[in-house]
Parts: C-alpha cells; sequence; structure tokens
C-alpha cells in the first residue's frame, strides 16, 4: 500500500498536571480513511491538534509526511474545526474565509480571479448561495459546509475533521460524506475524521481509531466495533451498538 | 481662517491630528474587534505614568513616555501570558501602578507645572516640530504594517487557532501590535489628552463597524472617518476656541451616532 504519512512513537500530552493523551503509538498509511471515536473528553480534539501542530507533545515524536509538524507548509494539511461559538461580532463573509484556504491570509479586498475557484468549491459543497452572506448570520451546519470548502479548496495530502457532520441535517449528512469520499479517492488523500457517528465511521472509513486517553483498538471498522473494544474505550456499550450491528447485517 | 492656518502652529497640529487619526483608526479596528479597548485606556494612563516621569527629570516627556508605555504594554502581555489573570486583571494592575507613579512623580516636582494639563486634556498648541517628525516616522510603519502585518493580524482575530494552523506566530504579531499600538498612544495624548484617547481610538472603528460588511471595508471606512473627524475637530476647536481632544471626540460621536442611523435604515431596506 501507501507510504506512512503520519507516524507517532510513545507520545504524551499532558495539560498541566492532567495527562490528556498517553503514549500513544500510531502509523497511519498513506490514502486512508481513519475515524477517530470515543467518549468527551477521551482527548480526541486533542489528538488533532498534535497532528495540527497547534500542541507540542510533551514527550514522544510526531512525523507527518516524513516531517516535524513545524517544518510543514500550511498547504499539507486541510483542518475543519469543531463547530464553535464563532466570533460573531467579526465582518467577513464566506467567500473570504475560504479564500484563507487558499492564501493562508486573511483577504483585503478580493480580486475577480480569486473569487472564482472559491464559488466553485462552495457550489461543490452546496454553499453557492452563502456565498456573499455575512458570515454570523449563518447557521452551524451553513457554517460547518463553509469550513469544509476551505480545508478541501487547498488540497490537502491530509485532510482533518473535527465532527464535520455535527448540525447539518441528514441529506446534506450524505453529500457531506460523499464529498469526502469524492476528494479523498480523486486525489488519495488521507483522512483522518473524529466522529460521534459509529454508523458514518463504520461505512466510510478504512481504519477506526478507538481513542480514550490510550489507544484501544486501532483496525479495520470489522475488528475494532467488537463489544470488547467499545467497551474499553466507553466503558459501556450502550444501544447505540445494536445498531452498528443492524447495519452490518445488511452489508 | 487663511491666516489662522498658515500659522505654523496650526499647520503642526492639523498635520499631526491627519497622522494620529490615521493611525489610531487603523489599530482602532483590532483594538474593537479584538474586545481591547481597556489596554488602551491602560496604555494612555501608563504614557501618564511616563509624561510625568518626563516633567519630572525636565526633558521632553515623549522620550521617557515613549519606552514607559511599551514596557507597560509589555508587561501587560506578559502577565496575561504566563498567569492565569484575565487581561482585564492584568491591565488594571499595570493601569494602576502608572498612574499612581505619576502622581507621585508630579508631587516630587515642587514647581507647578501646566505641561501636565496639556497632556491630560491635550493642546494643539503643545504639539512641537520633534513630535511631528515622530508622529511621521510612526505613520510610515503604520503604513508598511498594512502590507506586511493586516492579514495576519486580520486573520488571528477572526481565529487565533486557525491563523495558528496556517503557521502564522499569533505571539509576535500581538506583540508587534501592543508595540506600535503603545507608541501611537503616546504621540496622540498632546493632541487628544490622556483621558480621552481610549476612546479616540474606539469611536471611528466602533462606527465603521456598523456600516462595512467586511474587516478590510471596515479598516478603510474606520481611517477615514478617523481622518476627517480629526480635520474637522481641529477646525472647530480653533475656530471657537476650545479644547483640540475634546472637540474631535464630540465629532467621531457625532458620526457615530449617524452611523448607527443609516445601520438601522439599511437593515429596514434589506427587509
Ligand atoms: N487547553 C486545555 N487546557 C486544559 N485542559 C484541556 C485543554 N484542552 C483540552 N483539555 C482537556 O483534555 C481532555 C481532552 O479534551 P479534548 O477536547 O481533546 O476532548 P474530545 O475527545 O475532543 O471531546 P469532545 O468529544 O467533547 O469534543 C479534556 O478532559 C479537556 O478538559
Ligand atoms: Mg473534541
Amino acid at each position: 500500500m501507501n507510504d506512512i504519512v503520519i507516524e507517532i512513537k510513545n507520545l504524551f500530552v499532558n495539560f498541566a498536571r492532567y495527562s490528556a493523551l498517553e503514549n500513544l503509538n500510531l502509523s497511519i498509511p498513506g490514502g486512508s480513511f481513519v475515524s477517530v471515536v470515543g467518549p468527551n473528553g477521551a482527548g480526541k480534539t486533542t489528538f488533532l491538534k498534535v497532528i495540527l501542530g497547534l500542541l507540542k507533545p510533551n514527550q514522544g515524536s510526531i512525523t507527518i509526511l516524513g516531517k516535524q509538524t513545524d517544518e510543514l507548509s500550511p498547504f499539507d494539511l486541510g483542518y475543519v474545526p469543531q463547530v464553535k461559538t464563532l466570533d460573531r461580532s467579526f465582518p467577513a463573509m464566506p467567500i473570504e474565509l475560504v479564500s484563507t484556504g487558499l492564501k493562508a491570509k486573511w483577504p483585503g479586498k478580493m480580486k475577480q480571479k480569486d473569487k472564482k475557484p472559491v464559488m466553485e468549491i462552495l457550489e461543490k459543497v452546496g454553499a453557492g448561495n452563502l456565498a456573499k452572506r455575512p458570515l454570523n448570520k449563518l447557521s452551524g451546519g451553513e457554517l460547518q459546509r463553509v469550513y469544509l470548502a476551505r480545508a478541501l479548496i487547498r488540497k490537502p495530502k491530509i485532510l482533518v475533521l473535527d465532527e464535520p457532520a455535527t448540525g447539518i441535517d441528514w441529506i446534506g449528512e450524505n453529500d457531506i460524506h460523499k464529498i469526502i469520499d469524492d476528494y479523498k479517492s480523486e486525489f488519495n488523500a488521507t483522512i483522518i475524521m473524529v466522529t460521534h457517528d459509529w454508523e458514518a465511521a463504520y461505512h466510510h472509513a478504512d481504519h477506526v481509531l478507538m481513542l480514550n486517553r490510550h489507544i484501544l483498538c486501532f483496525d479495520t471498522p470489522d475488528k475494532a466495533f467488537t463489544e470488547q473494544c467499545l467497551r474499553q474505550t466507553f466503558g459501556h456499550v450502550g444501544h447505540r451498538h445494536e445498531m452498528i450491528f443492524v447495519g452490518r447485517h445488511h452489508d | 481662517m487663511i491666516e489662522a492656518f498658515m500659522q505654523s502652529f496650526m499647520l503642526r497640529a492639523m498635520l499631526a491630528g491627519i497622522l494620529v487619526g490615521f493611525m489610531s483608526s487603523y489599530f482602532g479596528v483590532f483594538i474593537v474587534q479584538r474586545r481591547m479597548s481597556f489596554m488602551g485606556s491602560g496604555l494612555s494612563h501608563a504614557a501618564f505614568g511616563g509624561v510625568a516621569l518626563g516633567i519630572l527629570l525636565s526633558t521632553e516627556p515623549l522620550w521617557i513616555a515613549i519606552p514607559f508605555t511599551i514596557i507597560a504594554s509589555i508587561g501587560i502581555t506578559l502577565l496575561k501570558d504566563k498567569t492565569k489573570l484575565g487581561s482585564d486583571t492584568s491591565i488594571g494592575i499595570l493601569f494602576a501602578i502608572s498612574v499612581a507613579l505619576g502622581i507621585i512623580f508630579l508631587s516630587l516636582k515642587r514647581s507647578y507645572t501646566a505641561d501636565a494639563f496639556a497632556y491630560l486634556f491635550g493642546s494643539i498648541l503643545s504639539v512641537q516640530t520633534s513630535d511631528l517628525i515622530v508622529t511621521m516616522i510612526l505613520a510610515l510603519l503604520t503604513v508598511l504594517t498594512f502590507f506586511f502585518y493586516w492579514s495576519r493580524w486580520a486573520y488571528s482575530t477572526f481565529d487565533r487557532e486557525l491563523a495558528s494552523t496556517d503557521r502564522i506566530h499569533v505571539t509576535i504579531d500581538d506583540y508587534v501590535l501592543n508595540i506600535l499600538l503603545a507608541i501611537t498612544i503616546v504621540v496622540s495624548v498632546k493632541l487628544v489628552g490622556i483621558i480621552l484617547v481610549a476612546a479616540f481610538l474606539v469611536i471611528p472603528a466602533a462606527s465603521a463597524r456598523l456600516i462595512a460588511g467586511t474587516f478590510f471595508s471596515m479598516t478603510i471606512i474606520s481611517i477615514c472617518l478617523g481622518v476627517i473627524s480629526s480635520i474637522i475637530g481641529l477646525i472647530t476647536s480653533y475656530i471657537f476656541d476650545l479644547p483640540s481632544g475634546a472637540t474631535i471626540i464630540l465629532v467621531q460621536a457625532l458620526i457615530f451616532f449617524i452611523a448607527i442611523a443609516y445601520s438601522k435604515v439599511s437593515i429596514k431596506e434589506s427587509i
């Protein structure tokens, strides 16, 4: 298969005295689709931030595309952050936010030739009609699409998504996953997606990473979604576990 | 009128007013969007401490006030970054220390100083050629930041984390912004006065925010409003013999209320 694009060795991250990630060891081959699942506070976002170079590990090493995180170009990685309370007072339009994906800086007066690719990608994620609305008037799901467009426009080798389908309606959710799948096959990109949606993880990913401070399982969906892995990761399994197995019988 | 403008003090004041109006309304957009207006108050009161020390030492207060205020701005940023205190608390503490020092310095200078009043309330008569030179250099630097820093500052104002993922050194950029802000405040003080400088930084940017749809247009509109209100304010203050700083602020405030009315009307129209 492809070369390893993300290599993590004995990685620890602490916040003051709280240890968020402990002794992670992981190799992710290029072109894979990894779903990261785990309970709230498991360290999933922290894990992504280490990949993005926003957090330095307290111990251990991480190599991405053969480089240290601070040697990477901004264009190597695309990032869709976890839906958060946007600064609603900042005057901006979706085309501007998406253009930061292309330029890695905030745009001044946008030129026509820069607007064209931005409009195309916004159309693609189903947000073409939003391009010039005030950013602070968008709904959570609309905002999520704009952030996805921002990440895709730079055509990154590695796409990092933190719960990208949160707040998106059911039809829209399928659209979003299709866009991600298409992007992956078109560019042979590596996808790292945090999700609470086990079904999406099961159907779209080729690897599932179960995380709860430690890596508890890292395997194909069939081998990762076992009662044992789920119990180790979540403490208990709950009724959603049944749904996965129902889904599995359909396949 | 015409002769008045030929008088060199008025020319100096007008030029200083335009430059100071430009710089403070430009930095003002970051202050407003980063909710740092208290930083403006803190730094202007730090400037008071510096000015008082300058008066005590019988030197040109500007030369003492600039480093004094820069140190205060670095102090505020460090205190915020290195402790669990919020920036409002660290500003409040440095604010109090600077004013206390200023009062002590002035009281040590036994002879009465009219100078101190000029700094508190601002005076066009006090603008010297040396002030004007410092202001011009700073204005030039400010123009340069428009090309090298604006888009980075804008990005990290929008979202620090997103800007960091794009390899922007947000912390270093913050220091650059705060240091330039400190110098801008000191050079504005002579014209506007310590008490009003913070408002002077905020009002044009706030008006621009009401009208603008993008951060870029907000910046441009703010600069235009800042410069225009300085010009109108200085002329009015000359004609009616009013204090310059207070008059400029009132002109800015008038524009602010017009901007509110305008934004309400345009919302109604769009419905
Ligand atoms: N900057 C920080 N300072 C201190 N503690 C932090 C910080 N960021 C995260 N933590 C802690 O680290 C743990 C992991 O947080 P993280 O955001 O990675 O969880 P998560 O798996 O993404 O959770 P969720 O599903 O709710 O998004 C949490 O207990 C959190 O309180
Ligand atoms: Mg999270």
